[in-house]
């Protein structure tokens, strides 16, 4: 499934994609002005495929991926369409929503060290979608948390342990067991490793891949990291402003970017012996948009980039850029590969 | 920005936090409300000598009728001795606003000393300045007022004094709990790395953010200094001589306006306490949320 | 290289909480920063690296060994701290929280000359700094708020606040761990322009390894409150000898190595292992099966700069 199969024809695909969002826009209100956090943003998973989603703080990331199961708060307003399994999450009765996210979709929070309930057991916390959900007893939901536990590398004897008596890497762990509990088709995971160490990092990425292969789970990997990304996904999205930058194949997000952020973003995290980053730190000049700033970009034309881009010429700052095709199966949101395509 | 024609200058930027500060007390209509009456009670009492004089307050000199309800001349009627009750509303707010004011700043300094010493100190200082505190907010207050006014006299003073020594505990606690969590922010290791001393680091760094605190609860404490004022008056710790609300109500309730049914004589001088402890503490709650971190640049 | 702030068989003890043993959170270092010489300091989270960074600016008075500055050991009177202020400074992690909320951008710059006294053309002293930790031109920012700027602009902020006082050392904790990745790089650079420009000596905390690639002339590698290896930037990262190094270095994205993932309990600086202090956790002492491991201790590491790379291990060297 890549972004640009959505120009062909309908009748030409076996079956619809688990998750089909269609020009996906947030806005949130409040103190009398209007923030646009997600400004249309399309993309297609299917079961057993990871997409990465990168990009700094406030590019939107959590925002996009929160929206799809309509996790906002009520001053955020969505718009667009969220298909899951053909079926509008956005217009979908709460019942239903309640249906979806319970079994068939589950989300890893950001900062989800501190979503665990403090004052109740991990093995209750675990137990309990179980309990609700499949309407099985108090015994068999203890043994599937068990089994959970185990599945993430944790013993469980500890089920009976309180939160606080884990470390955050541990308690990551645990948040993905929460996730897993009723053998979701979809996991979100926002940020789930950010704030832990390089082991500990490495020990829940691992975890999630090994899960992602055995059970053929779709995943959305939320990151400001590209190369954990490149690493964990097979596709990757690059968000800038509210919107995609440049998506497609990891590998080749990686090695050939073809929009100027991407490349910023690349070299922002050095490969230990590239000659080329040995004191040699790369960074983009300016700073990410602000939330007024993001306010204005909406009412304006020209490329979201074009104040850090390094690569702007005139024509960035007056013609509307959109995604355009930049080989197979990515798309990138940039003049410069207009004109490198000879279009 | 603001910051684009202003030069680096180390008082224009402070001048505009308080200018920010204006603009959004403005936009809070009920501490706007509590603000005007408190200026209106100010102004009658600071202008009042210019329009009350002796002989409207004193028992021999007034020619009023004898706890006459409102008539011609008389608006709220007159006490036992003649005098118009509203003229002693207006003069009684003179004293009862200093005694509150008064005993609120002895309250916050003390209070804010030893509340900033307590959170800075954490050590023996801290300790011995907590035991100091936990003393006193376990002496009661009314006997403690009438033993002082034992020992200084009944009046004005040994009220004031009363009032503070009661009431800066409460200051205290709450300055240290706000200096405890203000110390163990990075800007705090900052300075000290800086080079800054302890004295510096209240002065310049604890004390500016604790400020909004210590505001807000003085409202507060103003008006229950007021209500205090009152109490203890009315219970004869006052002195005899002067006008104060209190001592309004203890004069009618001795000259058996209760029994009489004299009640133009028992509400006004209820109703001024009433409206004035409203005031402060709409004005209070308004501080507290235009300075609250959370609510501003939202 | 004359090394201007040294630390000497460095010790710092937490007292002991309700029922836990002392933790040990420095506990035996011995490291050299040389003059214009920048040194990254990296480990796992909670192995001493943010203690032994306030040991250094004596923010934490060592329960051991020595801070030396210029050679000279630092005095912990409020007098001697405070010259020893003049010219070592401390950047923080999170920047937002390392600036007074209530304090404008000149106000903070210029706090530390105003604690020294020096306060003659203060102005331009803090527009020379701000501009120098390229916040250009500083008078668009002195009468700005913290809340008003981004996270990198914040970072200058503080870097300036430290520049003012033309130190001639500055460490810096996590300097860039809360910032955006595009903007991380530009703080980098900067860190490496004074270096250039004014002849600054750093010690740079981080657990990011990239970090040091990407700005450090040695690292240390830090584990339990030892270093366990230390050398040339070139030498640890490409050519590591210590089984910890070699586990961190796997475990990156693009190691091109089978990553080695550490198993076992988190350390815990209250109940330091004997022998090699990483043994249980050791994958090396796992295959070689050596009694040295967690029967003998281990000297503490020289911190020798002229040595291009040091491990602490009974295996290797
Ligand atoms: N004030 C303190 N009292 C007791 N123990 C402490 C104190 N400060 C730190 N520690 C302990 O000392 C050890 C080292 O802490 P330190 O903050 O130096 O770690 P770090 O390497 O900087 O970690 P991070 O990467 O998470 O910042 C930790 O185990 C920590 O829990
Ligand atoms: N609850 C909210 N109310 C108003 N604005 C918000 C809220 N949450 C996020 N935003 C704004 O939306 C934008 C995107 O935020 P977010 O999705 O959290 O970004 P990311 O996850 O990429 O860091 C930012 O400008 C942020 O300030
Ligand atoms: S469209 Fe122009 S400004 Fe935008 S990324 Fe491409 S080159 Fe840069
Ligand atoms: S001494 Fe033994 S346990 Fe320690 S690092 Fe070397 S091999 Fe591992
Ligand atoms: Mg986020
Ligand atoms: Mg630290």
């Amino acid at each position: 499934m890549t972004a640009t199969d959505q120009s062909h024809a309908p009748e030409e695909r076996a079956a619809v994609p688990m998750l089909d969002v269609r020009d996906l826009r947030v806005n949130y209100r409040g103190g009398g002005r209007t923030v646009p956090a997600v400004r249309g943003v399309s993309f297609t998973l299917d079961r057993g495929q990871t997409l990465g989603v990168a990009g700094e703080s406030g590019s939107g990331k959590s925002t996009m991926a929160l929206s799809l199961l309509r996790l906002l708060p009520s001053s955020a307003q969505v718009t667009g369409q969220v298909l899951f399994e053909g079926e509008d999450l956005l217009t979908a009765k709460w019942a239903r929503l309640r249906a979806v996210r319970w079994s068939a979709a589950s989300v890893v929070f950001q900062g989800a060290m501190s979503a665990l309930n403090p004052v109740r057991t991990i093995g209750e916390q675990i137990c309990e979608p179980i309990l609700l959900h499949d309407k099985v007893g108090q015994k068999t939901a203890r043994a599937r948390a068990a089994e959970l536990l185990d599945s993430v590398g944790l013993p469980s004897r500890r089920l009976g342990s309180y939160p606080h008596e884990f470390s955050g890497g541990q308690r990551q762990r645990i948040m993905i067991a929460m996730a897993l509990a009723c053998r979701p088709d979809l996991i979100i995971a926002d940020e789930p490793t950010t704030a832990l160490d390089v082991m500990v990092q490495a020990q829940v990425l691992n975890l999630l891949g090994e899960l992602v292969r055995e059970s053929g789970i779709g995943v959305i990997m939320i990151s400001h990291d590209l190369s954990v990304l490149s690493h964990m996904c097979e596709r990757l999205a690059v968000m800038y402003a509210g919107q995609v930058a440049e998506i497609g194949p990891s590998k080749q997000l990686i090695t050939e970017p073809r929009h100027p952020y991407t490349r910023a973003l690349g070299r922002a995290f050095p490969t230990i012996g590239d000659p080329a980053s040995r004191l040699a730190p790369a960074g983009l000049p300016g700073d990410p948009p602000t939330p007024s700033e993001l306010a204005k970009l909406n009412e304006s034309r020209g490329c979201a980039f074009e104040p850090r881009c390094p690569e702007a010429t005139d024509a960035c700052r007056t013609e509307t850029v959109e995604l355009w095709p930049s080989g197979p199966g990515r798309e990138a949101a940039c003049l410069r590969v207009l004109e490198g395509s000879g279009a | 920005m603001s910051a684009l024609d202003t030069p680096a200058g180390l008082d224009v930027p402070r001048h505009h936090a308080f200018s920010r500060f204006c603009r959004a007390f403005a936009k809070r209509p009920a501490g706007l409300a509590g603000l005007g009456l408190l200026v209106a009670f100010g102004v009658l009492a600071l202008a009042a000598p210019l329009f009350i004089g002796d002989d409207q307050l004193n028992v021999i000199k007034v020619d009023g009728p004898q706890l006459s309800p409102p008539v011609d001349g008389y608006p709220l009627g007159t006490d036992q001795a003649g005098r118009s009750v509203l003229l002693l509303v207006i003069w009684g707010a003179r004293e009862s606003l200093s005694i509150g004011l008064i005993a609120t700043a002895l309250t916050v300094v003390l209070g804010s000393t030893v509340g900033l010493l307590a959170g800075h100190y954490q050590g023996w200082i801290g300790k011995i300045l907590m035991h100091v505190t936990d003393w006193f907010i376990a002496l009661p207050s009314l006997p403690l007022a009438i033993s002082l006014s034992a020992v200084l006299g009944q009046g004005a003073a040994s009220i004031t004094i009363a009032i503070a020594v009661t009431s800066w505990t409460a200051t205290a606690r709450l300055v240290r709990a706000q200096t405890l969590s203000v110390e163990a922010r990075p800007f705090i290791e900052r300075a000290k790395v800086l080079g800054a001393g302890n004295t510096q680091i209240m002065i310049r760094h604890v004390l500016p953010n604790v400020m909004p605190l210590i505001l807000v609860s003085s409202t507060l404490t103003v008006a229950s200094a007021i209500l205090s004022e009152a109490t203890l008056t009315f219970l004869g710790l006052g002195d005899p001589t002067s006008v104060t609300w209190g001592s309004m109500l203890q004069a009618a309730f001795l000259g058996g306006a209760v029994t009489a049914g004299a009640w133009w004589y028992l509400m006004p001088p209820g109703i001024a306490i009433l409206i004035v402890v409203l005031g402060f503490t709409l004005v209070g709650r308004a501080v507290e949320h235009v300075l609250n971190p959370r609510m501003v640049g939202r | 290289m004359k090394p201007v702030l040294e630390v000497r068989d460095l010790m710092v003890t937490y007292p002991a909480r309700r029922g836990a043993a002392p933790a040990r959170a420095v506990d035996g270092v011995n490291l050299q920063v040389g003059q214009g010489e920048i040194v990254a300091l990296v480990g796992e989270s909670g192995c001493g690296k943010s203690t032994l960074a306030r040991a250094l600016v004596g923010l934490v008075k060592p329960t051991g060994g020595q801070v030396l500055s210029d050679g000279v050991p630092l005095g912990y009177s409020a007098a001697a701290l405070k010259a020893y202020r003049r010219h070592t400074q401390l950047v923080l992690q999170d920047p937002g929280g390392a600036l007074n909320p209530r304090q404008n951008v000149f106000d903070a710059v210029a706090e530390g000359p105003r604690l020294h006294g020096l306060t003659d053309r203060l102005g331009e002293r803090v527009h020379t700094a701000l501009a120098k930790a390229g916040l250009r031109p500083p008078e668009q920012f002195a009468g700005r708020f913290p809340h008003e700027m981004s996270g990198g602009q914040q970072q200058r902020v503080v870097i300036a606040g430290a520049l003012a006082l033309e130190p001639s050392v500055i460490v810096a904790d996590e300097p860039v761990a809360s910032l955006d990745a595009s903007v991380r790089g530009e703080i980098l650079k900067l860190i490496l322009e004074l270096r250039d420009s004014l002849g600054l000596s750093a010690l740079v905390v981080s657990h990011d390894l990239g970090l040091a690639w990407n700005i450090a002339d040695r690292v240390a590698v830090m584990y339990l409150g030892r270093i366990v290896e230390t050398g040339t930037v070139e030498e640890v990262l490409l050519r590591p000898k210590h089984p910890y190094t070699r586990a961190l270095l796997s475990v990156l994205p693009d190691s091109g190595e089978p990553p080695v993932l550490l198993t076992g309990e988190p350390p815990d600086p209250t109940s330091v292992p004997g022998g090699c202090r990483f043994h249980p956790r050791c994958p090396l002492r796992a295959a070689e099966q050596d009694s040295r491991c967690d029967g003998q201790d281990l000297p503490v590491l020289t911190g020798d700069p002229s040595a291009s790379s040091l491990a602490a291990c009974h295996l290797v060297q």
